[in-house]
């Protein structure tokens, strides 16, 4: 069953409360996404442990149930 | 390659492939064969800077494509490593490549490559 924009964005922002999130579809199939995270969270960490955050955050869902968000993370610029 | 499943023989498997290849990138087909687009992307981009991989095809093996995950604790393939180290997916490698940390990364390990940009 695939997943809607609005659950991973709030998936996303019952771990990381702060995180402005946006989402695409890219598709229009439930499937495939687009999603922009932008989190003070994620200041000093590398793209990796961005990633990797936000994956926690989905609980398990990317790669099973959410088979393709195209994701890119960022620190809040000063 | 087959592991028959055995997780231990299977994490040993991955170490050996990782650490006795400069260059290695788990993924869904071959480098020629790619069966996935996000594999598809990764393969691409190391071809396009000309960089010698060894490809590991996770849809040969249900344990590697599965302990692969364990390995890195990354839930998706495909998965690049460099010198041992786990460096991505598709989203992280491409944008390394768009920004040319890819082609700062091989140059600082010393991997043979041409310096494309994106």
């Amino acid at each position: 069953m695939p997943m809607d924009a609005k659950e991973i964005e709030s998936l996303i922002k019952a771990r990381m409360p702060n995180a402005d999130v946006s989402i695409r579809d890219l598709a229009g199939d439930g499937d495939h996404y687009a999603a922009h995270v932008v989190s003070p969270e994620f200041k000093g960490k590398s793209r990796l442990q961005q990633h990797k955050m936000v994956y926690e955050a989905l609980e398990g869902r990317m790669g099973g149930v959410l088979h393709a968000l195209a994701l890119t993370t960022s620190a809040p610029k000063e | 390659m087959s592991t028959q499943g055995n997780e231990q023989a299977v994490q040993d498997w991955i170490r050996k492939a990782v650490a006795n290849n400069d260059v290695v990138l788990f993924m869904k087909g071959t480098k020629s064969m790619p069966q996935c687009g996000f594999s598809h992307q990764v393969s691409q981009i190391l071809n396009h800077l000309g960089v010698d991989y060894r490809d590991v095809n996770v849809l040969d093996d249900m344990g590697i494509r599965e302990g692969i995950k364990q390995f890195s604790n990354w839930p998706t393939i495909p998965q690049l490593y460099i010198k041992g180290e786990f460096v991505g997916g598709c989203d992280i490698v491409r944008e390394m490549f768009q920004e040319g940390e890819l082609q700062q990364m091989l140059a600082d390990k010393g991997i043979a490559h041409e310096t494309a940009t994106a």
